[in-house]
């Protein structure tokens, strides 16, 4: 029983580290240009690192039939965009300060961060 | 749509049709050797390009097409047509989803009605355990067929280091497969009491999910209506004059100053000023107003609104996205996503939810496994798939966007434009609203009201004399005169020897006649009794009037009363306001006589006159410290800082004339019924998304634990897995329902 209790508590500490305290890695995008593509569940990348003060393009490419994936939202750029399927949809940004900008579904299920140095 | 960014004037198309990278070079080419095309990029990667230069869209597209390909403008495309895209994406999303369903329960209820007919789902014997092998076979290919988008998206979610829906669903029908199918392999390795399978679960679950996604896809779509609606409006071709001729072409390619064609029955396709012709326009699917507008040469025509009588010919002055109609939907769209502050914490919630979930499931099957009766390992695994099943982050994340969705869009369909969700949720707060007066409650234009016959007995010829007599002057009462004239058919007279009597009136020569028009003091100095008439002035001066005389050679003629007319429903609008129990507060320049008489007219017993435009910002500061939520409504420049110190702003526009950006809600109709509107639909709403987030929170809050198995020490109760995917798949579809049901609210106007 010892085991089992153990084998749980590591679950759960696996849990934690692997969906809150790991940090992964940014992709990096040189040109502040990049594209985004909505399947399965997820934005890849969902972790975009681009520089500030230079405007920033960002082409999102949806083949994923759930609704969801539909509405993608900058809440603090005050940005929404419907994703038409199976087709790209352009959001060009001004450029930005430096900062974390998420950007996610309505109901935050696909989920990804713009983060600007 | 986000403006584009670019600088220069680049043209972005999509190209269809591109499949291989030489593709790049013959389109380029062609792009370039088109007129007026300074440079072609194109990118294969996501098959656009950007074309630089001063070549009109239409012949890139035809550059294009002339290589084999097919060209798009990325931010021309017809909403029209995007909708229409979206409507088939979502018709064969549906038909997926039901045939997954299909698939699913036509294997999970036979074996649902196995287990509840026949007995236990246990492995003792070999002949028992080849047969559940083959049912686990199946059920692997209802995991595979529908719903492996369940497994892709919780796999792709885990190796992004995040969580969602579909993380719930594949673990608790993986874990209760997988544990199924140990049973099978090796039953040794669980006790003999414990060897049960669940297979029927993973199907019945995998069904039941993908049934209540099909069900839910039909209910969202409900709540786009508003939206549909307005979007429907728009014109899908325009008949142009180019070259002479009459082109028709599709809006997306009129060009400003166009000269386009509309006859009757058809929608005009973009904005304009009329050139030519004389019609009546329908612009109640805008504004909501009724009646229809009478549009001659030099007035503006709005795209989207409807024809009805005659043939005109306009200029166009904004089309594509710069039309009222499209900046509208615009708005709506950004408004319908943007979240009110009280979804915030669902929000924050939401991002924390799954993880906690699946942490909760381990602590129950460690629960289970340290203090739960034989067989421990059964009731563990149960309880820790019920959990993950039951558990509803959609229903939390639906809860608010959904409602906000179908309230802006009910809103937008009663003429009323809600910014955003902050906006809508303190207008659903509003405790004090102030008025500004003119051209609020009133009119804004002074029109002729009385006319009082005293020496003559013509009101015609009183009228023609006075009116022009007062064509000399630019007062706004003078032009009050001068229009009421005008709109009778009268025609003004030459007058000579014009003399403007600063403070008093004015007097002229007229066929041989000597006018004086203006107050009383004016008469007194000209000699011309005007005792019979004064109490009648006073009279008329109580009334909201102004009162002036009229004298004909030294005689009165009239006596011609003037006022800014209150709007016909004003008075109704007010009373539903303090039937709400919201104070009204009137602010206005006018002198005191003429604001007590409106005020008193419309119901209203808080006012202030002579006010300044900087005390109507501090009349809302001073209501806001008393712990007022306070709406400001306006119409003039003068009011902005006013609107902008309020809670709410409120701008009144003339319907054509949007002033989108300006205010927290705009009314495109004059009626103050609007505000009563727009008070009504973001209480109705609000009601609705803390409706939603209560059921959800209550939801989860509760099916977690009795999922986990809480009652089972009291009562003996643990939760099914199946019925966890029946609540789960019933939950998200219950808050896309409710706030469908914002769809029946009415304002209860009139």
């Amino acid at each position: 029983m010892i085991v089992i209790n153990i084998i749980g508590l590591v679950l759960i500490a696996i849990i934690v580290w692997w969906f809150w305290l790991y940090k992964p890695q940014e992709t990096v995008v040189e040109n502040n240009e990049i594209m985004i593509e909505v399947k399965d569940g997820i934005y890849s990348p969902a972790l975009i690192q681009v520089a500030a003060d230079r405007p920033i393009l960002l082409t999102f490419f949806r083949n994923d039939q759930n609704p969801c994936s539909e509405t993608l939202l900058f809440p603090s750029l005050e940005i929404s965009e419907q994703l038409k399927l199976n087709e790209i949809t352009q959001v060009n940004i001004k450029a930005l300060i430096p900062g974390e900008y998420e950007f996610h579904c309505q109901m935050k299920m696909y989920h990804g961060v713009l983060k600007v140095i | 749509m986000v403006p584009m960014t670019n600088t220069k004037s680049d043209i972005h198309l999509i190209i269809e049709g591109a499949g291989c990278a030489s593709c790049v070079g013959k389109i380029e080419g062609a792009l370039k050797a088109t007129l007026g095309v300074v440079s072609a990029e194109m990118n294969f990667a996501d098959r656009t390009v950007i074309v630089s230069g001063t070549a009109k869209t239409e012949e890139l597209i035809k550059a294009v097409e002339s290589v084999g390909y097919n060209a798009k403008p990325i931010d021309d495309s017809s909403e029209t047509d995007v909708l229409d895209e979206k409507e088939a994406a979502d018709w064969a999303y549906y038909k997926k989803l039901m045939r997954d369903t299909f698939i699913a329960l036509s294997l999970g209820i036979p074996l649902m009605i196995y287990s509840i007919v026949i007995g236990e789902m246990t492995v003792e014997t070999n002949a028992e355990r080849m047969s559940w092998f083959m049912v686990g076979v199946l059920t692997f290919g209802v995991m595979y067929f529908s719903g492996k988008h369940f497994y892709v998206g919780a796999w792709k979610s885990f190796k992004n280091h995040s969580a969602n829906m579909d993380t719930l669903i594949a673990l608790g029908t993986g874990t209760a497969w997988i544990y199924s199918m140990v049973v099978v392999f090796v039953p040794d390795a669980i006790p003999m009491m414990a060897r049960h399978v669940y297979f029927e679960a993973t199907a019945m679950i995998i069904g039941l999910i993908n049934l209540g996604l099909a069900l839910e896809l039909k209910a969202r779509g409900k709540t786009s209506e508003a939206i549909k609606r307005l979007i429907g409006l728009q014109a899908k071709t325009a008949t142009v004059i180019r070259d002479k001729k009459e082109v028709q072409i599709g809006i997306e390619q009129v060009l400003l100053k166009d000269v386009v064609k509309v006859k009757p029955g058809e929608k005009m396709p973009v904005d304009g000023v009329v050139i030519e012709g004389h019609t009546s326009i329908d612009e109640s699917m805008l504004t909501g107003e009724p009646m229809p507008v009478e549009k001659t040469e030099g007035d503006e025509v709005v795209a989207g609104t409807l024809n009805k009588s005659g043939v005109i010919f306009f200029k166009a002055t904004r089309v594509g996205k710069d039309t009222a109609l499209a900046q509208i939907i615009n708005m709506v769209k950004r408004a319908q996503n943007s979240k009110p502050p009280i979804g915030r914490l669902a929000d924050v919630i939401s991002g924390y939810f799954v993880p906690v979930v699946m942490i909760i499931s381990v602590l129950s099957a460690l629960a289970w496994l340290n203090f739960g009766p034989a067989p421990a390992i059964a009731f563990a695994i149960v309880s820790a798939t019920t959990v993950l099943i039951i558990a509803c982050p959609c229903a939390l994340g639906l809860a608010t966007p959904m409602s906000v969705m179908v309230g802006v869009g009910k809103a937008a369909e009663a003429g009323v434009l809600i910014r955003n969700g902050e906006a809508l949720q303190t207008a659903s707060k509003i405790t004090a609203m102030i008025f500004d007066k003119t051209g609020t409650i009133t009119e804004g234009a002074p029109k002729v009201t009385d006319i009082v016959l005293a020496h003559s007995k013509d009101d015609k010829k009183v009228l023609q004399l006075a009116a022009s007599l007062e064509s000399g002057s630019e007062h706004p009462l003078a032009q009050a005169i001068v229009e009421s004239a005008l709109e009778r058919d009268i025609e003004l007279l030459k007058i000579d020897s014009f003399k403007a009597i600063t403070g008093f009136g004015v007097e002229a020569n007229c066929e041989n006649r000597v006018l004086l028009f203006g107050n009383e003091k004016l008469m007194k100095i000209k000699g011309v009794d005007v005792t019979g008439h004064i109490e009648q002035a006073q009279t008329l001066a109580k009334e909201a009037k102004t009162p002036m005389y009229f004298a004909i050679d030294g005689h009165l003629a009239a006596l011609i009363a003037v006022a800014d007319p209150i709007k016909p429903d004003s008075i109704s609008a007010i009373k539903r306001l303090q039937a709400n129990n919201i104070r009204v507060i009137m602010l206005t320049g006018d002198n005191k006589e003429t604001a007590t008489a409106v005020a008193t007219k419309v119901g209203i017993t808080e006012f202030l006159a002579e006010v300044l435009p900087e005390d109507k910002a501090n009349k809302v500061e001073e209501l806001q410290r008393s712990g007022e939520i306070v709406g400001m409504t306006g119409d003039g420049i003068n009011d902005a800082p006013a609107l902008a110190l309020a809670d709410v702003g409120f701008a009144i526009g003339t319907g054509t004339d949007v002033a989108i950006e300006s205010a927290d809600i705009t009314l495109m109709r004059g009626s103050l019924h609007g505000l009563a509107d727009a008070i009504a639909v973001s209480k109705a709403t609000l009601r609705n998304i803390k409706q939603n987030l209560f059921g959800a929170f209550i939801y989860n809050v509760a099916g977690v634990p009795l999922a986990a198995g809480v009652m089972y020490p009291f009562f003996g109760i643990l939760l099914s897995p199946v019925i966890a995917g029946a609540a789960m798949a019933l939950s998200s579809l219950t808050v896309v329902s409710n706030a469908n049901r914002l769809r029946l609210f009415k304002a209860q106007e009139h």
